[in-house]
């Protein structure tokens, strides 16, 4: 961890490696992902687009470990992802926040996990974590108390305070309405641009792929796999309404509608 | 008109009218007082075996039949439902005889308690937990296949597993459903309890039940009301002081009600 500054930036943070994932449905067998290569590199804020059915949800379960690769395989590092781990986090569509819990008591669910933190140190680190997303007012409220945004919000500061090395976002904004979602994108890209963090976000919202992505990989459905990939090489912080965003965007949707249908 | 008035004051009213119409058509001579006793002698009844400590005695020999049968029903019956919930062929087995054993009342269990522990306290305790127990085993087993999956993902990406999973996620999740079970384990194992008091006379102990059925022995039927009013009492109050608070707490603290 402590000379991870001195590794190139093109080194990966996570590999796959013809990764195929089927499913045993009523319908019988589907392929959800077909042989997908890929590299996410160190620091990277990838950002994954597709129509539903895409297989980018399925994928995101797969580098989180909660499922199973039938062929090849996924490393972070240079360690296989075999099951959940804390080195990955994940933020659902749904928050996700425990009801019984009060917001900083969420944050601190998988700080408590981490042996190797004394108590007052987990305090600081979620209530940092807090005032990031600025919630540090909020600490004893009940989730329930919370706005939908505030709510993604918390749950932002939760997957973030642990320090996972990669953090893996599932839609997280879908659930939103249009004002709460750009300025999340406003606080993410900010705190993406001091944390550094290693991302990978999942979503069917293409500008928001190009709003938040330094790359955007296109996928196309039956069965899942990559179609392209597309460099996003625009200052940040970037705003949604950028002609120049909205140009790519617009390039992205062209490319996604090109396929043709199976 | 209705709507100007406290809302309590109709049922007071009422109660009167009815307690009222009650006591007169007793008193009026149309009826047996040994059959059907007045109010105000069932009153004297409460009022001379509250004085006498008779009352206090039963009710105290009952609460503790009940507390210690439902503790035990409740103890066993948690792990024996997260187990269910937990091992398929567990569930397969044991919580599809919890479904069976669940429909019998478990007064049905007085013979066999009778003739497997004698006629002793240890009997008693058998009726009630069996009363408790396959309400809670059900309640905990359902509670727990409810828990949303999300919070399972959510947890295990935390790093959470094992002990820690269960003590912290799914059992939190799950506490509104288990603690509706025990409501329900409670008032089966009431149910059954006064019913064995009633059909076995336990040496160990003079219950609410037995007093009851004393009092249909020596035809007071004051007594008899008298109890069925005590009993009734005693199970809105467990209600109301034990159950609704921390129900409400529950729902009121997760947003599920205001």
């Amino acid at each position: 961890m402590g000379n991870r500054s001195e590794t190139s930036p093109a080194t990966a943070a996570l590999t796959l490696r013809n990764v195929t994932k089927r499913f045993d449905g009523a319908s019988g067998r589907v392929t959800a992902l077909e042989d997908i290569t890929l590299d996410v590199r160190e620091g990277e804020f990838l950002a994954i687009v597709g129509p539903s059915g895409c297989g980018k949800s399925t994928l995101l379960s797969l580098l989180a470990g909660l499922e199973h690769t039938n062929e090849g395989t996924i490393n972070l590092g240079d360690q296989p992802v075999e099951a959940p781990g804390r080195d990955r986090l994940v933020m659902f569509q749904q928050d996700a926040l425990f009801p019984w819990l009060n917001v900083l008591e969420n944050v601190l669910f998988g700080l408590r996990l981490k042996p190797d933190l004394t108590e007052s140190e987990r305090l600081e680190s979620a209530r940092y974590y807090l005032n990031l997303v600025g919630l540090g007012n909020k600490e004893k409220a009940r989730p329930h108390e919370l706005s939908g945004g505030m709510r993604q919000r918390v749950a932002l500061a939760r997957s973030l305070a642990p320090n996972p090395r990669v953090l893996l976002m599932d839609e997280p904004f879908s659930a939103l309405d249009a004002l709460t979602r750009e300025q999340l994108y406003g606080d993410l890209q900010e705190i993406f641009t001091k944390r550094k963090k290693t991302i990978v976000l999942v979503t069917h919202n293409i500008r928001e792929a190009v709003c938040l992505g330094d790359r955007v990989v296109l996928f196309s459905p039956n069965p899942g796999r990559v179609q392209q990939v597309f460099d996003v090489n625009l200052p940040r912080p970037r705003r949604l309404n950028d002609p120049s965003l909205a140009n790519l965007a617009a390039e992205v949707t062209e490319a996604l509608t090109s396929h043709p249908a199976k | 008109m209705a709507s100007k008035l406290p809302r309590p004051v109709i049922p007071t009213l009422v109660a009167i009218l009815l307690l009222g119409g009650w006591e007169w058509y007793v008193r009026s001579g149309r009826v047996s007082e040994v059959l059907f006793p007045a109010p105000s002698h069932v009153l004297q009844w409460f009022w001379e075996s509250l004085l006498s400590g008779e009352l206090l005695a039963a009710t105290w020999v009952t609460m503790r039949r009940l507390i210690i049968g439902f503790a035990i029903g409740a103890a066993l019956g948690v792990p024996l439902g997260a187990l269910c919930a937990r091992v398929r062929w567990v569930r397969d087995t044991l919580g599809v005889l919890a479904l069976g054993l669940q429909t019998l009342p478990s007064v049905c269990w007085v013979p066999l308690a009778l003739l497997w522990f004698g006629i002793r306290e240890e009997a008693v305790l058998f009726v009630v937990v069996m009363g408790t127990l396959w309400a809670v085993v059900l309640a905990v087993q359902e509670s727990v296949l409810n828990v949303p999956p999300l919070y399972l993902r959510a947890a295990q990406t935390m790093g959470s597993n094992g002990w820690h999973l269960w003590s912290r996620v799914i059992f939190p999740a799950a506490l509104p459903g288990v603690l509706s079970g025990m409501k329900q384990g409670w008032a089966f194992a009431w149910r059954s309890l006064m019913a064995a008091e009633i059909f076995v006379v336990i040496v160990t102990g003079f219950g609410l039940g037995s007093l009851l059925n004393a009092g249909r022995e020596l035809l007071r039927m004051d007594q008899v009301m008298g109890v069925m009013a005590v009993v009734m009492i005693v199970g809105l109050l467990a209600d109301l002081i034990f159950f609704s608070p921390i129900e409400s707490w529950l729902r009121r603290s997760r947003g599920l009600e205001r």
